[in-house]
């Protein structure tokens, strides 16, 4: 082995043996050091964001958040290995992203190819690829189920909105702005990502930059010559593009 | 099989049938043929009883020529023949019984005012055939309706049998993959736990397998299912689960279906326990009374947990199967109050003999 930097890791899994497991495998290699385990969700976004490891094991189900959930709210800086016991719609999205995953239970030689390649992107080998969170986690989602909650991030700690709650999405940029009980919050996701999982029964695409809860939507009003905005029941005003006023009137006209 | 020969009972009804028809052939030969009306009832009752027999014959042609399966011409055809065959061999067992009253010094005219009957036997014969003709098609058709019914529920039955079976025979996957991952980390740390942890999966894998087959099991050993299964899970969340039991002694032999108290533990463990930091407590409580079993499994959850990736399996197959067997006499409740899961289930007590 030639002289490497350390690499720090952070094992992320509710169960102790699990977690104890993947120490011992990874106790066998010198240039890793693990500088956290964590047994729940939000732990690994506090941790995660605080330590910066250059590379995580990830749980799927766990307390708080799930794997998915946390990856979302940490960003696409760290490499990431998920390890889950048995979830076909999560080992399919791996297989489509090409993620590296790990089955319980965890094999020797599995993990060491995984930390290999993991070693190799570090290294700059690899490209490293930044993991797209959001597609990741829609593709991992069982069909015809849809997000029911969004977890967003204010430096180390993380909100959970329930969907019922979010009155409208604004996109700002790289981010989205989620607006919730009179609250702003940023996250950094597309808008079409978001779109893309919300139960479309529920929340419309009303132009460009715009998602709204469709119970929030009071009224539609004229605006200038022929554009519209869209006035919800907090007295909020969103403007609406021309597709999606079409769309938005044949809902109200229902 | 025959379906009027080889029942008693529908033979000496089929025979009372004929009874009117014989007096309408005796009156047909009275006022149509002339005959006088001693000569004509003792000619038209014998020949009737005689026909009755003949046109039992017309089933067998009738099998052979299925209405749904046969031409028009086929059938006209061959009930054409039938009829005209039966009628001659009739008119022919006629005249010999005329001839034959014909001796007796009583119905000395018999024979010789039998020529203008021959028409009248020829009709009546005809007509009797085909009368005979419909009444077997309509006796098939019942027949293929009370067959198709009695098989479509048979598969209906099967269907559901099958479906059970499988319900029943589940394992977790993810508790057994979880589960060896357990053993699998435990080799190095702790031998002798990692093996105790097999004998302890091992014991629940064989039982869960055994008690799939059964009909019925004693409440007491789907509790020590319930305790082996715990058994397990202790091993991998550690203090997070405090199990809590309030049995009372006297249901221990309460006859309940297999697996259907374990599924609602593991779906406390998975739901509930599995989603809570710091762990929580399940609370069984178990109460016979009056041929009527209580059980309620109580748990904490967290009302915030990541949604769900495959939801409520457990409980649907346990409400399938309280449905499918008890019908409305069972009851099932699931709800969720605050932090707290609770699902209540009773069932009656069942006569001994149902047995798989």
């Amino acid at each position: 082995m030639s002289a490497q930097r350390t690499i720090r890791a952070i094992i992320v899994d509710d169960e102790e043996l699990a977690r104890q497991i993947l120490c011992e495998y990874l106790a066998a290699h010198a240039d890793i050091e693990v500088v956290a385990g964590c047994a729940n969700g939000f732990e690994a976004v506090k941790s995660i964001t605080e330590q910066k490891p250059d590379l995580v094991f990830l749980d799927i189900q766990m307390p708080k958040l799930d794997g998915f959930e946390v990856l979302e709210l940490v960003g696409p800086g760290t490499e990431v290995v998920f390890v889950t016991a048995y979830d076909n719609y999560a080992i399919r999205a791996f297989e489509v992203h090409a993620v590296d995953y790990l089955l319980k239970p965890v094999s020797a030689e599995r993990f060491e190819a995984a930390l290999e390649r993991a070693r190799e992107r570090l290294s700059g080998k690899l490209p490293h690829q930044p993991l797209p969170a959001a597609e990741l986690a829609a593709a991992a989602r069982p069909p015809s189920q849809h997000v029911e909650r969004i977890p967003v991030r204010d430096g180390t700690r993380v909100f959970i909105i329930p969907v019922a709650k979010l009155d409208y999405a604004e996109a700002q940029d790289d981010y989205v702005a989620l607006v919730s009980e009179g609250k702003k919050h940023l996250k950094q996701q597309t808008i079409s990502s978001l779109e893309a999982g919300l139960d479309p029964s529920r929340f419309m695409r009303i132009h460009r930059s715009y998602i709204v809860n469709l119970e929030r939507v009071a009224r539609l009003e004229p605006y200038g010559k022929d554009s519209h905005i869209a006035v919800l029941t907090n007295a909020a005003q969103l403007p609406v593009s021309k597709s999606g006023y079409a769309r938005l009137r044949a809902f109200l006209d229902r | 099989m025959h379906p009027i020969l080889t029942h008693h009972r529908r033979l000496a009804l089929y025979l009372l049938a004929w009874l009117p028809l014989a007096a309408l052939l005796r009156y047909l030969m009275a006022a149509v043929g002339g005959m006088s009306a001693a000569d004509s009832f003792v000619l038209a009752f014998p020949l009737c009883l005689i026909y009755a027999f003949i046109c039992l014959s017309a089933y067998y042609s009738c099998r052979a020529t299925p209405l749904d399966r046969s031409t028009i011409s086929r059938i006209v055809g061959t009930h054409a023949t039938g009829a005209l065959v039966a009628s001659g061999i009739w008119i022919i067992l006629a005249k010999f019984l005329a001839y034959s009253l014909s001796r007796t010094s009583t119905f000395s005219d018999i024979d010789s005012n039998f020529g203008p009957q021959i028409a009248l036997l020829l009709d009546t014969g005809v007509l009797f055939y085909l009368l005979s003709i419909s009444l077997y098609y309509v006796l098939m058709a019942v027949e293929a309706s009370r067959e198709a019914e009695a098989r479509a529920l048979q598969a209906s039955v099967l269907a559901r049998e099958a479906e059970l079976k499988a319900l029943k025979a589940q394992v977790n996957p993810h508790f057994l993959f979880n589960s060896l991952n357990s053993i699998s980390a435990l080799t190095s740390s702790n031998p002798a736990k990692a093996r105790e942890m097999c004998i302890l999966l091992g014991d629940f894998l064989r039982r869960t397998l055994g008690l799939g087959e059964k009909s019925a099991i004693p409440l007491e050993e789907e509790l020590s299912l319930v305790h082996s299964f715990l058994a397990v899970e202790k091993v991998r969340f550690g203090a997070r689960i405090q199990m809590e039991e309030n049995i009372d002694k006297e249901a221990m032999g309460f006859p309940i279906p297999p697996l259907l108290l374990q599924p609602l533990v593991e779906n406390a463990v998975v739901h509930g326990i599995a989603h809570l930091v710091e762990g929580g407590w399940i609370r069984l409580d178990v109460n016979a009374s009056d041929g009527l079993l209580s059980l309620v499994v109580e748990n904490l959850f967290d009302p915030d947990a990541p949604p769900r990736r495959k939801g409520g399996v457990g409980l649907a197959n346990v409400r399938q199967r309280l449905a499918a067997r008890y019908g409305n006499r069972a009851g099932f409740e699931a709800k969720a109050d605050g932090e707290r899961f609770r699902v209540a289930i009773s069932i009656p007590e069942e006569k001994e003999g149902r047995s798989s």
